[in-house]
């Protein structure tokens, strides 16, 4: 392990990072949601980034399993919606999976990313295809178990997941919604991209932003 | 843009501010962001909590009160509450015999509502939920989230919180909730959307000359698109699809409900076409509301929800109720 490992600090930047992009996106997220959904996704995300800096900010937790699952609870507390709920347990379980060790290698966040994906489809019951966020981590925590099986460095796992989840974001364009507020829309659902699938690929898209700085 | 706020990010606690002041049956709980009766829980008496997004007033907020709910737990415009409130909620108006929550069935509403009732069975609270889903516009099936709980909502509380009234223990509570949810149909149609503050912008274009057919509550388009077309005919198409799922007959409560922007005088050219459709059907509408209930900020539109009447409902839903949003008997 050693110097390839990422800590704390790195998670904390993943953080911020993403709640910049979150909020320089939100407007984007919200006229995809507009389309096929009720218009408030880019900022309900963007409130609960806000309070995960002021939840950070009175905290300093010490290893990135407490860090990930202090902003799970806070999503959880805070959004509300469907993407609160959804993407609070997808960081609270990557928390609780990394548990109390102060690094991280690639096969441990491959698996932490697992056990996100894991979280969000029990409580969604949402399968690759319906359209959901899922469509974008499914296909990144597969790049990224894959890169870690090939014993690649962070940047290079973090690199490929990140291009996954963007990619599966863009096919949910086609796609019919089977869950969420989309679903109601049948198939007027299709021609959009799902929002929940495309604010994943963004925060994954911060996570190789840090990890190539 | 033109609403009369004083900012985007302040709407719902302005608002509840509002609330607060012009109802002093109400207590607003600041901190928890939840309205509560101002006479706190009643020992005995099953709580009745209900939440959801707010840009729905007077649901739920307004629906709080003697005869209907204990607490409500308003979120963003649109955006269902967070498990926090649903928590501070149950617990407030828990008198020992349980709580209800009554949720209408979004995925998020859905989801947080579940949290909630998880941690409060973890604290010793006794809860029961059940979800309102009587939009027939959407398919139930697999292959969509389920029906939405659009007007059904209402009579739900209303009938569940004269039950509670009584003293009934929570499974008859629950029981009579989802017995109104089953008997209920509902259906919606826009004729503009809505501008929610935070977007700035209708939700979705509709030109002069067209409604969306089988809209939900949150400004979301409907499942079709048609021309715009008269009362009568419009009536005729929401009653249609309502009558193809639940072949109405007998007595029934019937509400016409605006969307927000739509004037009582065309709800009450509506409630005329419904209740002819229904003479038509040998059927009648033995209890009807007309207004603004459940809304979707300023859309134009309406929906009908009609519900097919037993003696039990029917006792249940003149029983007196005291609530800003609904008033008789007391």
């Amino acid at each position: 392990m050693g110097a390839a490992d990422l800590d704390t600090a790195f998670f904390a930047a993943w953080i911020e990072e993403a709640a910049r992009t979150v909020g320089a996106e939100k407007e984007w997220l919200t006229r995809l949601d507009a389309a096929i959904g009720d218009a408030d996704h880019g900022a309900n995300l963007d409130r609960g980034f806000t309070a995960i800096a002021q939840a950070l900010a009175g905290t300093e937790p010490d290893t990135p399993g407490a860090l990930l699952a202090l902003v799970g609870s806070t999503l959880i507390r805070k959004v509300g919606g469907a993407s609160g709920p959804l993407y609070g347990t997808a960081f609270r379980e990557a928390g609780k999976f990394l548990g109390d060790a102060s690094e991280v290698s690639v096969a441990d966040l491959a698996a932490a990313l697992q056990a996100a994906l894991d979280g969000v489809q029990r409580l969604g019951s949402a399968a690759e295809g319906d359209k959901t966020m899922v469509d974008a981590l499914a296909p990144a925590v597969r790049a990224m178990s894959l890169a870690a099986q090939e014993g690649k460095e962070p940047e290079e796992a973090i690199g490929a997941a990140a291009s996954a989840a963007l990619a599966g974001a863009e096919a949910t364009i086609p796609m019919q919604a089977r869950k969420g507020r989309a679903s109601y829309l049948g198939p007027r659902s299709v021609g959009h991209e799902d929002p929940g699938a495309a604010s994943t690929a963004l925060i994954l898209a911060a996570l190789r932003t840090v990890v190539t700085r | 843009m033109k609403k009369l706020i004083n900012g985007v990010d302040s709407v719902v606690p302005d608002a509840l501010r509002g609330l607060a002041a012009a109802h002093p049956g109400l207590r607003v709980d600041v901190d928890n962001q939840i309205v509560l009766r101002a006479s706190g829980a009643r020992p005995g008496k099953v709580g009745l909590v209900s939440g959801g997004g707010s840009g729905h007033e007077p649901l739920h907020a307004g629906f709080v009160g003697y005869g209907m709910l204990d607490a409500a737990c308003p979120g963003e415009i649109f955006t269902s509450p967070v498990p926090d409130q649903m928590i501070a909620a149950s617990e407030a108006v828990n008198g020992g015999a349980g709580v209800l929550h009554i949720v209408k069935n979004y995925t998020g509403d859905v989801l947080n509502f579940e949290m909630a009732a998880e941690l409060c069975a973890e604290e010793g609270v006794e809860v029961a939920s059940v979800l309102v889903d009587d939009d027939v516009a959407v398919q139930d099936s697999l292959y969509t989230a389920g029906r939405r709980g659009t007007g059904a909502t209402l009579f739900v509380e209303k009938i569940a919180g004269a039950m509670a009234e009584t003293g009934a223990p929570l499974a008859e509570v629950t029981r009579v909730a989802e017995a109104v949810d089953a008997r209920s149909r509902s259906f919606g149609v826009a004729l503009s959307a809505c501008t929610t503050p935070a977007a700035g912008k209708p939700t979705f274009d509709l030109k002069d000359t067209e409604v969306e057919l089988g809209i939900g509550i949150h400004g979301e388009p409907g499942r079709a698109r048609s021309a715009m077309r008269g009362a009568r005919e419009l009536v005729h198409t929401a009653m249609d699809a309502i009558d193809e799922d639940m072949p109405v007959s007998g007595d029934n409560l019937v509400m016409v409900n605006g969307m927000g922007g739509t004037p009582l005088i065309e709800l009450y050219i509506a409630f005329a076409e419904v209740s002819d459709y229904l003479a038509g059907k040998g059927a009648r509408a033995a209890r009807s509301l007309v207004g603004n209930y459940v809304t979707s900020l300023d859309m134009q539109g309406f929906s009908i929800t009609v519900c097919r009447l037993d003696d039990e409902l029917t006792r249940l839903w003149d029983a007196p109720v005291e609530t800003p949003g609904l008033r008789w008997g007391r």
